[in-house]
């Protein structure tokens, strides 16, 4: 909701204070998570994830959540998803180009920025390109595999060509088994 | 032909690079050696005539070190940047390919960039883009796959790593020097210094900004930009353009996204008797005045449908007073054989 994005960005410096002591504590419990698996984690965290933070901050769910990094103002809220910052077609008044009736998601961002502790070091941080194929995934559990490395994150075996012989025969197996 | 030249010699071939140069171009060559550089946008045709092309180039050539081609500014449908490029590099221009992230993806952009290097572009300029809702077409699909920073980001990966954005290697690099555009005339102005430091940390090495008719705005923003020493990292050059009349450019001021012009200088213009020549003045006065600010490294004209008149604005300001004005590169081919040779069999 417009009016509680806006309160979100008046809040920048609580809710990023509340945000990192959260996501301490959810890459402290890696191997409660790791126990039940990261895989059947995935829709209840979606889930969680798009209540909370889209009641907060209109999210939309890209799966990478920079929010810290832009004043609690969520950028794919702004029409051209930009997310390194307000485009040149900002109204005199701080309002959006293409939205007229909005603030500019980036006017936002900055304010919030400066409200946080660390918000005008880390505005800086240039945002490489949107990934979208992991567009809707939680982007909770995605920083506490990039955290611990795990995953996708997981270093790269050195022998690579090893994993590949094991992979033809599960999928035989899982024939068999259909 | 002289005997000491390679048989391959040819005089439209791009000049080597120099050491610590990212290419080969004449504008890069301008601004590193501390010279006011000029650069002037072409208003690109709706035609697929490659003499209007052409015949806009030509008034520009003399005095501009580098033509922009814009890339469907205001998001209106004209001829594509990539196709103006390629007409004015094989007349040998230099040209300052404009790349907008509203109409195409990433897979589209790099393809672009490395047709472009290939063709001779030796400047390319990274921007956002208007929103779809400025042009002739809204019911279109805003792209936005990059933003202006991550392309940057992404050309710079190319030139510099040698490789895709996927990590996959490419032959023969792009070797272009890398503009971003800067608005100091919109909110939120405090930022916006800081904001320019993000395009230039992500590799931009020359900034053009949008027009310039608030001087103490643009003040503000380059005293920013030297106390982060960014004018050390990046070449300012500062956009300007005659306006034709105080009518347009209240219609500018409501309807071009960006665009800033205070009250007092639409009344200077209303008050003039003859309104384009008070433009004109308007223009060379504000030149002037902003090539003296410290960290101003040169000028971008966008004079559109006035191409005609850059010539005689820039001789008048005087930034051109050091150098000899370059005669335009071989006008005989470019109005006769060249685009001749191009132009529709039918015609």
């Amino acid at each position: 909701m417009y009016a509680v994005r806006l309160w979100s960005v008046r809040h920048a410096r609580g809710l990023n204070r509340f945000y990192q002591a959260f996501e301490k504590a959810l890459v402290a419990l890696h191997p409660l998570w790791n126990r039940i698996g990261y895989d059947k984690l995935e829709q209840p965290f979606q889930k969680l994830e798009k209540a909370s933070k889209g009641f907060l901050f209109d999210c939309q769910m890209c799966g990478q959540c920079v929010l810290s990094s832009t004043g609690m103002s969520c950028p794919m809220n702004c029409p051209k998803t930009l997310r390194n910052g307000p485009c040149g077609g900002v109204r005199p008044n701080g309002h959006c180009e293409v939205k007229p009736e909005m603030k500019c998601v980036w006017v936002q961002g900055w304010q919030g920025a400066a409200r946080m502790d660390d918000g005008l070091e880390k505005i800086r941080n240039v945002q490489h390109a949107v990934d979208y194929s992991i567009k809707g995934k939680s982007a909770w559990l995605r920083v506490v595999r990039m955290t611990r490395k795990i995953g996708e994150f997981a270093p790269k075996p050195v022998k690579a060509p090893v994993a590949k012989p094991a992979a033809p025969k599960a999928q035989a197996s899982e024939g068999k088994a259909a | 032909m002289n005997p000491d030249l390679p048989p391959h010699y040819d005089p439209g071939a791009p000049l080597p690079n120099l050491p610590g140069h990212s290419s080969g171009g004449r504008l890069e060559r301008i601004l590193r050696s501390g010279r006011f550089a000029v650069t002037a946008e072409l208003n690109p045709p709706d035609s697929a005539d490659p003499r209007d092309v052409y015949d806009r180039a030509l008034v520009l050539s003399e005095v501009c070190d580098a033509i922009n081609a814009t890339d469907a500014s205001g998001a209106n449908c004209h001829m594509s940047s990539v196709g103006i490029c390629s007409l004015l590099t094989r007349a040998g221009y230099a040209v300052i390919m404009q790349i907008s992230c509203r109409d195409r993806n990433r897979i589209a952009i790099q393809g672009d960039v490395l047709g472009a290097a290939a063709m001779g572009v030796q400047n390319i300029l990274c921007l956002t883009g208007d929103g779809v809702q400025a042009g002739d077409q809204p019911q279109a699909k805003p792209v936005f796959d990059f933003d202006s920073t991550s392309l940057l980001n992404c050309i710079t990966t190319m030139r510099d790593k040698g490789q895709f954005l996927s990590g996959r290697k490419l032959t023969t690099r792009p070797q272009v020097f890398l503009g971003a555009a800067a608005n100091p005339f919109v909110p939120p102005f405090e930022w916006r210094g800081d904001h320019i430091g993000k395009k230039i940390a992500a590799g931009a090495q020359f900034i053009q900004t949008q027009y310039c008719y608030d001087v103490p705005l643009l003040r503000q923003f380059m005293e920013k930009v030297r106390e982060n020493r960014l004018h050390e990292k990046a070449f300012f050059l500062v956009g300007v353009g005659p306006l034709p009349s105080a009518k347009t450019g209240r219609w500018m001021k409501n309807n071009v996204p960006g665009v800033h012009i205070p009250e007092p200088v639409l009344e200077r213009i209303e008050k003039a008797k003859d309104q384009k020549a008070e433009g004109k003045q308007l223009c060379i006065d504000l030149i002037q005045e902003i090539s003296e600010i410290d960290g101003v490294a040169g000028i971008h004209v966008m004079a559109y449908r006035q191409e005609e008149f850059v010539n005689e604005i820039i001789h008048a300001s005087g930034v051109m007073k050091n150098r000899k004005p370059r005669r335009a590169p071989r006008p005989a081919e470019q109005t006769q054989s060249g685009p001749g040779a191009l132009a529709p069999a039918a015609s």
